[in-house]
This record gives C-alpha cells, structure tokens and sequence, in this order.
C-alpha cells in the first residue's frame, strides 16, 4: 500500500477521466447543438433544460450508486475502468452541456444569417460557422467538467476503483487505482495513519497539480482560440 | 422605365397577428441601383429580407403574395432557398464577417456552394476582393482574422463575400450605418461600381446617400410602399404629400 509509488492511481485518474470525457463530450456538446439550435422553444425543452440544470446539483454519491444500478450491474460492465468513466462521464454532462449551450448562445445572430445569405443550410451554417465560434467556450467547459471529474470519489467509489492493486488496467474491465480514493486510504482506512501522513499529504498535492494542471490547459486553449480569429 | 429584375406583387407579411407589409407592389430595375426610404419601423428592412426569404428564419413570420425573380416566384414553397440566396446576396447593417481568416471569408460561399475547384479558389477570392477595392490593402494579410480589419474594410469585406458567389441581385440593408464618412464614401463607390455588373436594392435611412447613389427611390410608410420612381422626381417633385413632408425633413 504504501510502497512503489503512487503512479498506479496516477495512471487510473488519467484514464477514467480520459474515458470520462469521451462519454460526456461528443453526448453534451450533441445535445447542447440540439437544444439550442434545433428544438423548439417550447414546455418540453424548457422542461428538459430544467432537469439539465437540476442534475448538475444532484450529489455524486447518487450517481456512485446509478453507476452501481446501471453500468456495472445492468449493463454488465462489473466494476470497472468503463463503468467509472461513464459514471464519471453522466455526472460531467449537464455541465457540458450546460457550458456549450451558453456558448452556442453567445454567437451573434448576425453571424448566423450572414452564413444563411451566402446559401447555407442550417447544418452547415452550424457546422462552419456556429461551432468554431464556439470552440473556446466549449472547450473551456469541457476541460473544467474533466478536471472536476478527476477530482471526484463517490462516483467511482462502487463502480471500479480498487483499494489496491499490484498491475495497471491492462483493459477498460479491469478495476483500476484513483487518487482521490487513494488519498481517502491513506487517511482513514490504514493502519498506521500518523506514519503515513506525509504519504498522504503528498498524494494530495499531486491530485491538486493534476487539476491544476487542466485547468491551466481550459486557460490556455481558451487564450490560443481567442488570439487567433476573435476579437483581441 | 428599364427591365425589372424583382417584380413584388401584392405582398403581405405577418408577424403573428400584426401586419409589417401591407399590399406592396414594386418593380426593381435591372443593373440599376434602387433605394428604400422611409422612417425607423416603416418595413423597409423586412421588405429587404423578404426578397431573400430570410424571414424563412422567424417561424412567426407568413408571406402572402408573390415575389417574382425573373418571372419565378420566389415564395412558392418548393423554391431552393440555397440557390435563391445564391442568386440574391445580402450585405448587413453592421459588418458580420465569420471569425476566420479574410481568405476564408470570401471562400466561404464558393466552398459551401461548390460553385468552383480549390485550385481556383485562389483567384476568385483575388477578383472578389479586387471588385470591392480591398485587394491592395489585404492582399500580404490573407491569413490574418478578419475581424482584426477596421469597420470600414469589414463591410467592405463583407461586400466581397457576398460578391464572391457571383450573384445577380445584392441587398444592402443599412450598409453604411455603422461606419465613418470616409469608409461610407468608399462603400458608395463600391455600390456605384457593383452596378455595372448587378441590380442593387439598397434600404437607407440617410436621404443625402439616397440621392447620391440611387436612381429610382421608393418612400415606405408605415409598412405601405408610398411612392416609388427616379431618383430625382422621388425627391424633386414627389406626387405625394407624405414624400414630401418626409423628404423635406419635416419627420422621420
């Protein structure tokens, strides 16, 4: 537990967060493109938007357990890298989806029908026009969603982290080892806590540096984009 | 009176239950400049976008009529939008070029059209900009965004775009409301340039501009086409007491 390093848990939290982000990006920012471009503004998307905003609210630990419900028993998955990063992946969606919404928003009208008055269809215009225009605000939210899904015990707790384990994932149904619930080992469920701690202290900081570290990229995506074709 | 490239019979629009264009009949000459005056909310922009059939974008919006280009009338409901506003470009009240590079910009149109290869592309960006006199001052900037251009060369830019896919009619609604003199002179002899080649519909509230640019000027009120005809009998000697009163200053 407390030799060789902690690369394993390392390794873990980039891959379900990784896994994570290919659930939740291509579902939120769809969806997002739906709502906001091609639904009606009518009592159904207005309800669907509701729950949107209310899901982002509802605790991890109810998602921990839907993970448990769907994912892993239901669908099969058992306790595993695949059934953390979707469950990981469903807590960061009403965020994504929530962050492209408004960024799809901000683009101007006038942008829009400038592409329509040269021929374009709707999903062209979208396509070519609507979405680079978005790209940093999409981006930017879809990286912080990420660095919050790095960060998060409860979802995974049930879904495939392991207490311990002597090999990396070798495959997405293998379980895997996360800082976050590493850190919580190592400070409630060792033996020998008041030795450990500057173990535990240690995976801390790397945890921190980790989310620090993405979200430093949301930043710097973001400055890049708007550096090159939007307004200084 | 020339050949007329637009012929509006009898037009009509809605927005839900409240009437924006009432009864308009009024033929656009060909390869003539014709402005649309009249007082903030009379329907001159919604006349405008209803020969493009941008109105197809607000689902309250109903047309009844007919808007015949070149003897085909354009509102039936089994008209290819994308050809139309191929045929029929629109240049903005304030400059919207897309967040791309200039050449991208003008490329836009011909790309999502397919209206020429990627080896010409090089060139038909080159002419375009060419025609609306901003070649010499982007030509070493291509890659550059173009939103870094001044408001004037934005329109301009905006102008080229639109030109780029070769269209027959080019509506402006506005086009100088945003910009500087100097910039609105060089967009006049823009616009007296394009004439040569296209018919221009322009919408304007500044009647010094009118009378510049256009040779037949058509006064609106309150969504209802007053008096339309040359330029200089619009606002001569208009037949009409509401044109005069307008033309004179005396409202709007």
């Amino acid at each position: 537990m407390t030799e060789g390093g902690i690369f394993p848990a390392i390794f873990g939290t980039t891959l379900v967060t990784l896994l994570s982000t290919l659930v939740a990006a291509p579902l939120g920012i769809g969806c997002a493109i739906y709502l906001n471009e091609y639904a009606a503004d009518n009592i159904y998307t207005r309800l669907i938007r509701a729950s949107i905003r209310n899901l982002a609210g509802v605790p991890s630990i109810v998602y921990g357990l839907f993970g448990v419900a769907i994912f892993v028993q239901w669908m099969g998955m058992g306790t595993s890298v695949l059934a953390a990063g979707c469950t990981l992946g469903l807590l960061t969606l009403p965020s994504v989806i929530t962050t492209t919404e408004e960024a799809l928003r901000n683009v101007p009208r006038l942008t829009r029908e400038g592409a329509f008055a040269l021929g374009a269809t709707k999903w062209e215009t979208v396509r070519t026009v609507v979405l680079p225009s978005a790209v940093p605000g999409i981006l930017t939210g879809v990286i912080l969603a990420l660095s919050r899904a790095a960060g998060e015990t409860a979802p995974i707790l049930f879904t495939g982290v392991a207490f311990y384990t002597r090999y990396l994932p070798g495959s997405v149904f293998d379980t895997f080892m996360a800082l976050p619930y590493h850190l919580y080992v190592l400070s409630t469920q060792h033996h020998a806590i008041e030795e450990i701690r500057p173990l535990a202290y240690a995976t801390a900081l790397t945890l921190i540096l980790l989310v620090f570290l993405l979200n430093l990229t949301a930043f710097w995506v973001r400055s890049k984009y708007s550096n090159k074709y939007h307004m200084p | 009176m020339d050949h007329s490239k637009i012929d509006i019979q009898h037009l009509n629009l809605f927005f839900a239950d409240k009437q924006v264009l009432k009864n308009i009949s009024l033929r656009i000459p060909a390869g003539k400049i014709t402005a649309l005056i009249g007082p903030s909310g009379c329907g001159k922009s919604t006349l405008l976008r209803s020969l493009n059939r941008m109105h197809d974008l607000s689902p309250q919006a109903r047309l009844t009529g007919k808007v015949m280009l070149d003897n085909v009338n354009i509102l039936h409901g089994n008209t290819n939008v994308v050809n139309l506003r191929r045929k029929v470009g629109m240049v903005f009240q304030k400059p919207n070029p897309f967040p791309k590079s200039i050449f991208d910009n003008i490329a836009y149109g011909l790309k999502i059209n397919d209206l020429c290869s990627k080896q010409e592309l090089p060139e038909r960006v080159e002419s375009s900009l060419r025609d609306s006199f901003l070649w010499e001052e982007v030509k070493d900037d291509l890659d550059k965004s173009a939103l870094e251009l001044s408001g004037g060369q934005q329109q301009r830019l905006c102008i080229a775009r639109a030109i780029a896919v070769a269209p027959e009619v080019i509506l402006m609604d506005e086009p100088c409301s945003a910009l500087d003199p100097i910039s609105t002179a060089k967009v006049e002899e823009l616009m007296l340039r394009l004439r040569e080649k296209y018919t221009l519909l322009i919408v304007t509230h500044n009647m010094q501009q009118a009378q510049r640019v256009a040779d037949y000027t058509a006064f609106m009120y309150l969504g209802e086409l007053i008096e339309f005809g040359e330029t200089e009998q619009v606002f001569g000697a208009p037949g009409q007491e509401l044109t005069r009163n307008y033309v004179e200053g005396h409202f709007g």
